[in-house]
């Protein structure tokens, strides 16, 4: 794991103070709502519909136990004792004062965290593989890359107001666990005759106008990267449109002037920017990658005693191989039947803290499906690791199973939804409640989005759902087909929407076709390209 | 109105004109670039201007940020002017991409703007102002 150095732990002190003392000129009334709001924006802090949201960043989803204990803390002092990890690998508190704003920042900063950019039309927290480090396919680890462009970012000068947010995405696999390709940049860092470098993808991402970013470049070398990159974000910067915020994402610049054109303009402006001398030497990569080497694995390999039948269930879902013999990577599901998706209380992160404290070299991962990740735990500790969660019941086996949803807050907290998610969430897992049944479906990604922002990722669910607002009501408009694998792809709406009691019916009866026809191994997804939209249609609508 | 200015060299009284009007009659030595403007037009003239004046009609618009790196970039040694809607958390970004004269439509607090200014001992990139990024510091 990374590790602050002086000049690290500075610039994020500065920025507590920094924020103290805006914080404070709002409170004396100095300043107005609106002068506080490009501040406080710049800072994860959202005026929603009940309360001040604040949404702390998690570099590429990466965090050690102490870090997670202090999300803990925070959630217990300061919120409602729980906290809700995003679909951006962060976790935000609901329910925060704005007066404590700045003492939460301050123990965040005590533990190498910050709320830096989590908003605001910048450069947001980079997202990446939550097997970084653990997966058997990956290239390299991406996570040294991402630090990297962590600190590019962090206060960039001239990409600080940009026509909107920006998302950048970093994998170092031919397997996308970060729907990298649905990022306003996605990076596939690969290697080309034994050189590291990157594929870079520009362009893509949900709300209203889903897209899938083209490639740009089929391989930008490591000692160029930050130059490069550079150059994407300045003909943006430039170009991208500012007289409509609903086009202004970069994938509306490359889907009106065309790949083709931007990819010159870059190649173009990459050739000036090349000259200044902004890439950090090799040894900086290095520095960085040292803090990620791989841990001390002492474990030989033995398979775990599979005679707890409820074990042997969640070894099955939930468990994935690793890339070190004698290891397993250990996914945890915040997706209680029932519950809210990606939720957490206080007791349950100081759980899985200290389960990774334990079992898993210190440390965690959160994973853009909203769920958390131990990357390093020994076979032989994985009873000893699910003993522990499910006592805290945290050991559902649903992953990547119909009832572990993403799900974005919806109209329950958000100020921009039209609709509530988490109600449909709860009654589709319910629906689905029998763990054999789910099972039996197998991989099935579904995802709810409360408007059409598209937080909820509903794109690129193999069944997506939307909340709209329909004469004031709520009203659920479904579709099927999207992906945010490698296997990319966005959903098409199948038909005319449905109440709340409808869309799960909907959502039951496609199961019900996809079980009648599914040849083979093939999941939902699979069997739906194969046949198209109209047995589906005819089965929901008939 | 100029408030803050980070240069030692005179005052520019003479008025700047359209970036068009400059295009086409091309003796004025100061120049306004509005946010659609193509900083890179004004290249091949840069010695002989003493003021790039760069409208900010909206703080949102960050368009003068790139436009002001790439005047310096080019080797542009002339007072490099952000006017309009520039607020005191702006300050240190446009410092940095080169601008070192304000115009702000709002009038600013000297010591506000001072502490924005010297919030931050270091910076993680190289820009267009001399900060030497952390990178260069770890590795000299």
């Amino acid at each position: 794991m990374y590790k602050y150095d002086n000049y690290d732990q500075a610039i994020v002190d500065a920025r507590v103070a920094d924020f103290r003392d805006q914080v404070k000129r709002r409170i004396a009334g100095e300043i107005t709502e609106d002068q506080f709001k490009p501040l406080r924006l710049m800072n994860g802090l959202y005026l929603q519909l009940h309360a001040y949201m604040l949404r702390v960043a998690i570099p590429y989803g990466t965090l050690d136990s102490r870090q997670m204990r202090m999300l803990a803390h925070i959630a217990r002092k300061y919120d409602r004792d729980y906290g809700h990890f995003t679909t951006r690998q962060n976790i935000q508190y609901n329910w925060i004062k704005l007066e404590e704003c700045a003492d939460i920042l301050e123990e965040l900063a005590t533990v190498e965290m910050h709320a830096i950019q989590t908003s605001g039309n910048c450069i947001r927290n980079i997202s990446s593989d939550q097997y970084a480090g653990a997966a058997a396919d990956e290239v390299v680890d991406p996570r040294p890359w991402a630090e990297l462009l962590r600190q590019w970012s962090t206060f960039h000068p001239e990409f600080s107001y940009l026509p909107r947010k920006f998302k950048i995405a970093v994998i170092a696999s031919a397997e996308d666990r970060a729907a990298m390709r649905l990022h306003d940049i996605g990076l596939e860092l690969i290697r080309k005759d034994g050189e590291l470098g990157a594929r870079v993808f520009v362009g893509g991402g949900m709300g209203r106008t889903p897209m899938i970013a083209p490639e740009i470049n089929p391989f930008v070398k490591a000692d160029d990267l930050l130059s490069y990159l550079e150059a994407c974000l300045r003909v943006y910067n430039r170009y991208g449109r500012r007289d409509n915020i609903y086009k202004a994402r970069i994938k509306i610049l490359i889907h009106e002037i065309g790949a083709d054109e931007y990819r010159r303009q870059v190649a173009e402006e990459f050739a000036h920017v090349k000259t200044l001398g902004i890439d950090p030497p090799t040894a900086e990569l290095e520095r960085i990658s040292a803090f990620f080497a791989p841990p001390a694995y002492d474990a030989s390999d033995a398979e775990p005693d599979r005679s707890d039948p409820d074990f042997a269930v969640w070894l099955d879902q939930n468990v994935k191989p690793h890339k070190q013999a004698g290891y397993a990577i250990v996914n945890i599901s915040l997706k209680p039947i029932g519950g809210i998706p990606g939720d957490a209380t206080s007791a349950q992160i100081d759980v899985m803290a200290n389960l990774a404290e334990k079992y898993s070299f210190d440390e965690l991962r959160v994973t853009h499906a909203q769920n958390i990740v131990l990357p390093y735990v020994a076979k032989r500790d994985l009873y000893a690791v699910w003993q522990g969660l499910r006592d805290a019941e945290l050991a559902d086996a649903n992953l990547d199973l119909i009832s572990d949803i993403i799900a974005c807050p919806g109209l329950d907290y958000c100020s921009l939804a039209n609709a509530r998610s988490i109600p449909v969430a709860q009654k589709i897992a319910t629906r689905f409640a029998d763990m054999d049944r789910q099972r039996d479906l197998g991989e099935l990604k579904l995802k709810i989005s409360g408007c059409i922002n598209a937080c909820g990722h509903h794109h690129a669910g193999h069944i997506g759902i939307l909340g709209v607002d329909r004469k004031g009501v709520e009203n659920y408009q479904l579709t099927f087909g999207g992906s945010g694998a490698e296997d990319v792809s966005i959903g098409k709406i199948i038909g005319p929407g449905f109440d709340e009691d409808g869309v799960v019916d909907a959502v039951e009866k496609a199961t019900e076709v996809y079980k009648a026809l599914r040849q083979g191994n093939e999941r939902f997804i699979d069997t739906y390209r194969r046949v198209g939209m109209n047995p589906f249609k005819e089965a929901i609508y008939g | 109105m100029v408030e803050f200015r980070y240069r030692s060299d005179e005052v520019t009284e003479q008025p700047s004109v359209t970036l068009d009007a400059f295009l086409d009659q091309s003796n004025a030595t100061a120049v306004r670039l509005e946010p659609d403007d193509d900083a890179r037009a004004l290249i091949p003239f840069l010695d002989r201007l003493t003021l790039i004046e760069v409208a900010f009609p909206k703080y949102r618009d960050g368009r003068g940020y790139s436009a002001a790196r790439i005047l310096r970039e080019a080797g542009y040694q002339g007072e490099l002017r952000a006017q309009g809607d520039v607020l005191v958390d702006q300050i240190a970004f446009m410092r940095r991409c080169g601008f070192d004269s304000f115009a702000p439509e709002a009038s600013l607090n000297p010591e506000a703007v001072a502490r924005a200014l010297s919030n931050y001992d270091h910076v993680y990139q190289k820009a267009a102002d001399t900060a030497v990024p952390i990178w260069k510091l770890r590795h000299g």
